[in-house]
């Protein structure tokens, strides 16, 4: 039985998946928590945001 | 001819200047680093083999010294050595005891119409400004200048734990001011 992933724990892995491949575990504890938390599931969307926001930004 | 009178290289000072100021948060340097950048361009011209475009040669040039900077600086006046717990308690002061959100993150919709408005890039030069120094100079380097994490570690002296971490607190940091200040209200 797996643990649930708090938010911070979540949001954690979330930005990490932005600098290294997550193992399978934590992308299925992350998909777990992600399709409960709307909370999350914008943050995950505001990290590609913010992404693009620098390069955006740098190519102005 | 100096590399201020080559119209060729000159138009791209404004771009360079842009991408140095974002990564070292000093006019002075950032004008130093980008003079020696349209130098050694001058300079080694010849070497440009038009496989590239000519922007991204010279965004290369420039991350050279930009890290050749950041290097001088970490020798004369190193930056308040962060420690583990510090970045731990400013992510822990985002989320309540039982770790769920203080502040729940918003949808933030379409942020194309943001970047169509020059405002919201003044705001995100004021929550990049407010950063604290160590994390942005970890950030930038990971999101502008997009080192890898094995090339930031090796330049920073930190392990990857340490740098997740820094880039996690980063980017919470930037969440948070960009939609307090942009997505949450006034200026969306």
């Amino acid at each position: 039985m797996m643990r649930m992933l708090s938010c911070k724990e979540a949001s954690m892995l979330l930005s990490q998946s932005q600098d290294r491949s997550l193992g399978w575990l934590e992308r299925l504890a992350l998909r777990i928590h992600l399709g409960l938390c709307d909370g999350c599931r914008n943050f995950r969307r505001q990290l590609e945001i913010i992404r693009n926001v620098v390069r955006r930004y740098r190519e102005r | 001819m100096s590399a201020s009178d080559d119209p060729d290289l000159q138009q791209y000072r404004p771009y360079l200047l842009r991408y140095a100021m974002l990564q070292l948060r000093d006019r002075e340097q950032a004008e130093d680093a980008v003079q020696e950048t349209l130098l050694a361009a001058l300079a080694g011209s010849a070497q440009f083999s038009g496989k590239s475009s000519r922007k991204t040669w010279l965004t290369g040039i420039l991350k050279h010294k930009i890290i050749d900077t950041m290097r001088r600086n970490a020798r004369e006046q190193p930056l308040a050595a962060g420690d583990e717990e510090t970045d731990a308690g400013a992510i822990g002061a985002m989320f309540k005891e039982d770790g769920h959100w203080t502040e729940f993150p918003a949808d933030w919709g379409d942020p194309e119409r943001a970047f169509e408005n020059s405002k919201f890039w003044e705001v995100f030069e004021l929550c990049a400004k407010i950063m604290t120094p160590r994390i942005a100079r970890a950030f930038m380097m990971r999101e502008l200048m997009e080192l890898t994490t094995e090339e930031i570690c090796k330049e920073l002296a930190v392990t990857p734990t340490n740098l997740w971490v820094m880039l996690h607190r980063a980017r919470l940091s930037l969440r948070e001011c960009l939609e307090v200040k942009w997505f949450g209200g006034a200026g969306r």
